[in-house]
């Protein structure tokens, strides 16, 4: 891991810094508190933001309604729980978070407009929102132009560093290259076919997949897309079994899914015999909902977080979403990453000791989130999260048995050189 | 036939729309809320067009996003080539193509984007590439007597089509992301406070000459072709008019109204996606028309205004559940007052004002009431 060797004598004192600053948290949640008083309004928020003495003001922006409500609805609720959580351990800077929520209704117009209302009128300190990268680009202008902070929580295609966002999911490379590079060595893959949804993400990853696998000197057997909604994966199906691939690389999104892995199954693919292996990098627990545990038993998928990973933290963290949201909730990658969002940005600003954009984007690179369901991420200098990836292994409860997971954080690299 | 009359009390309805949008909007809002109501205005173009082509014409098209969208893109892909100048695109793997270009390896400008680098085409082609194709469409459907339902339909599918093309060919038309982040419009930047309040003036200008173009078309004898056509195709078609070219040259019409709108659209909102193209957005602009009178043109600005604001401020109270109300004012609006807030008007409001009138001096006011019976009985 390359990271800033320039800065290095600068570094050791940040890290000491911070440590420091991410102790502070911490302390909260120990009881000894920040006390609002020691942070008088005047001096925290310099340019009008929705901040008094006793309160902050955050904006919730995700559809709630259309097609996209079933994959944000766990957003929405991870964003929420963070939000209750850090309220009860004393709020940021001593004020209690207060929210306000848009829907954007699956509607990248709509996100843009409740974008700019959010900004211009309710003056929201930050916005937890969006999931599609259209929605995303349709706000990144607005967030740019009012100097607002977004947290956003999917995984997605990178080639993007805006000074407006926090990528609090992983882009492209970081969940790629560990799950290829893991089928190749444990799974003695060979070869590839490549297939996804057609718009910017799948065709993005599947672009960096195909890069690394022939930098392996592997082969790639096809790739192939489908309009979003498409539900007829017969001719790809057939295609698959006549170049007989060691791995199908599967990017398919929403609804879609459910036909392509039944129809698979119909074909007689059986996952669980691995020939072909399946891998994917868009099923969360959230899509198997739909897909039905049953049909994708013995798929792998390769992200960085599983509802089942082993360790304290998510264990506090599935119990008190389920205290919050019912026992019958699933967790997927995505609701992980939301909930990441209002944490780290509490952080920086208390970090900051200010709620202005600019003195809390200056403090966000660096700050550590030990805490984090996932295990401990860091936000690097380009606005995305230092994490760990991880490959489950699907099963018949629609859950995931995590079976690797990297040694070190990986790095976010949005524009991998090489790559493009 | 009483025209003058007629023209006078139109043109005080026009003088209380164009009040509203000109004066009492900009003065009582907010540059944020002004802006939404500037695109909900882009809308009412649209339902002006409808206004002419389905209440006058009775050519019912659920397929007018195509137009808004045409007119849309054409202009967002003026903007963001100016957006995408080699300077601002130095990130890229080839600078000074448009960015979703660059993701999707795209590495020399499109051919057909070329053109589009000259504002004066791009301005012409708002307007003439949605009338081409609505005159292709209209040639192909009309001349061979494909009306009602089937035309409809037809519209629709063509909304479908055109939405999956847009989508599919991402690496030239920016896929479902459609074409955002577009900045200035010859130099002088979009996205300012003061460039929105004056868009907003520009457009409200243009739908209020295009209000008053359509008042035109409406009072002509081509207008009481359009409604004979609507009731009696027949007849008019034995009288020796080509009804054909009647139909086409009204569905232009609408289409390039509707095109005027998508490029406002796009200029205030500072981008343009399939999301405005397909099937939904279409039959939405139909309602917009339905709940302001589908006979009325200024009932249509207002139909647009009240079902976009209504759709704002639910959404803004309950995020979670304002579907629901927005498809309680739907029913309300089709089962309490099916011909709309023009309907409304007329039925109710319109006999107290004569009521009030007639007791006052004894002005022009006695011709009001025949004409009003006239047309009551005619719809």
């Amino acid at each position: 891991m390359s990271d800033d060797t320039p800065k290095k004598a600068l570094s050791a004192t940040r890290r000491q810094v911070l440590a420091g600053f991410s102790a502070l948290p911490f302390m909260g949640m120990l009881g000894g508190k920040v006390n609002a008083a020691d942070y008088p309004t005047a001096e925290v928020n310099t340019t009008g933001l929705a901040v008094t003495d006793d309160k902050v003001t955050v904006g919730i922006l995700h559809s709630v309604t259309g097609t996209m409500a079933i994959s944000e609805t766990g957003s929405v609720q991870a964003e929420k729980l963070a939000i209750k959580q850090i309220n009860e351990a004393g709020g940021v800077l001593g004020r209690q978070i207060d929210f306000i929520q848009e829907d954007g209704a699956s509607d990248w117009p709509t996100f843009a407009e409740k974008a700019k209302k959010l900004l211009v009128q309710d003056k929201v300190a930050s916005v937890m929102g969006c999931w599609t990268s259209a929605s995303r680009k349709a706000v990144l202008p607005v967030f740019e132009q009012y100097n607002g902070m977004l947290y956003y929580p999917t995984f997605y295609e990178g080639l993007e560093q805006s000074p407006n966002v926090i990528y609090t999911g992983q882009e492209a490379t970081q969940q790629i290259i560990a799950g290829i590079d893991w089928v190749v060595q444990n799974k003695g893959a060979k070869s590839f076919y490549l297939l996804g949804s057609d718009y910017i993400w799948p065709r993005t990853s599947n672009k960096i997949a195909r890069k690394h696998i022939e930098k392996l000197g592997l082969k790639v057997s096809g790739e192939e897309y489908y309009p979003l909604g498409h539900t007829q994966f017969n001719s790809v199906i057939n295609k698959i079994k006549l170049t007989k691939p060691d791995v199908i690389y599967a990017i398919v999104v929403g609804g879609s899914n459910v036909a392509f892995y039944k129809q698979l199954k119909a074909a007689g693919i059986d996952m669980t015999k691995e020939k072909p292996l399946l891998l994917t990098i868009s099923v969360t627990e959230d899509e198997i909902l739909g897909i039905g545990g049953e049909n994708i038993v013995g798929a792998y998928a390769c992200m960085k977080y599983f509802q089942s990973l082993p360790n304290d933290n998510n264990a506090e963290f599935v119990k008190a979403f389920k205290e919050m949201w019912g026992d019958e909730i699933v967790i997927g990658d995505v609701t992980q990453a939301a909930y990441l969002g209002p944490w780290l940005w509490k952080m920086a600003v208390e970090k900051a000791g200010s709620f202005d954009i600019d003195k809390v984007r200056a403090a966000s690179p660096g700050i550590e989130f030990a805490k984090a369901p996932e295990g401990y991420v860091r936000i690097h200098e380009n606005h995305h999260l230092w994490s760990k990836t991880r490959v489950g292994h699907a099963l018949n409860d629609g859950q995931y048995e995590v079976v690797f997971e990297t040694a070190d954080l990986v790095q976010p690299d949005p524009f991998p050189a090489g790559y493009q | 036939m009483n025209t003058t009359l007629y023209t006078r009390r139109e043109w005080i309805a026009l003088a209380i729309v164009a009040a509203l949008i000109l004066i009492v909007f900009p003065v009582t809002m907010d540059v944020f809320r002004l802006n939404l109501v500037g695109k909900y205005l882009t809308y009412a173009f649209v339902a002006v067009g409808l206004v002419l082509c389905w209440g006058h014409g009775g050519i019912l098209s659920l397929g007018q996003g195509i137009f808004f969208g045409l007119g849309g893109y054409c202009m967002a892909m003026f903007l963001k080539l100016e957006a995408s100048s080699p300077e601002n695109t130095a990130i890229q793997s080839t600078p000074g193509i448009p960015d979703f270009m660059d993701w999707n390896q795209v590495t020399e400008l499109p051919f057909w984007w070329v053109p589009f680098k000259s504002f004066p085409f791009a301005a012409a082609a708002v307007i003439l590439v949605p009338v081409v194709f609505a005159y292709v469409i209209g040639a192909a459907m009309f001349k061979r007597r494909v009306g009602g339902v089937y035309f409809a339909i037809i519209t629709q599918a063509i909304a479908a089509i055109l939405t999956i093309l847009i989508i599919g060919q991402q690496g030239y038309t920016g896929g479902v992301n459609g074409i955002t982040d577009l900045r200035t419009l010859l130099g002088w930047d979009i996205r300012t406070d003061s460039a929105k309040f004056i868009l907003y003036f520009v457009n409200a200008v243009l739908l209020i000459a295009v209000l008053v173009l359509g008042q035109m078309v409406r009072m002509s004898k081509f207008g009481r072709l359009l409604i004979a056509m609507r009731d009696k195709e027949d007849r008019v078609r034995f009288s020796g008019y080509s009804v054909a070219d009647f139909k086409i040259f009204i569905f232009c019409l609408a289409a390039a109204f509707s095109a005027i709108g998508g490029a406002m659209f796009t200029l205030q909102v500072g981008f343009m996606s399939p999301s405005f193209v397909g099937i939904v957005p279409s039959i939405e602009m139909v309602i917009f028309a339905a709940v302001g009178g589908r006979l009325s043109l200024f009932g249509a600005v207002y139909g647009a205004l009240i079902v976009n604001w209504a759709k704002t401020s639910f959404s803004e109270t309950f995020p979670e559940l304002w579907l629901f109300a927005m498809g309680g004012l739907f029913i309300a609006v089709v089962m309490a007052f099916p011909n709309g807030l023009a309907g409304l008007y007329r039925s109710h409001v319109e006999p107290f004002l004569a009521k009030l009138t007639r007791k006052s001096p004894p002005s022009p006011a006695p011709d009001t009431a025949p004409v009003e019976a006239v047309k009551l009985a005619a719809e």
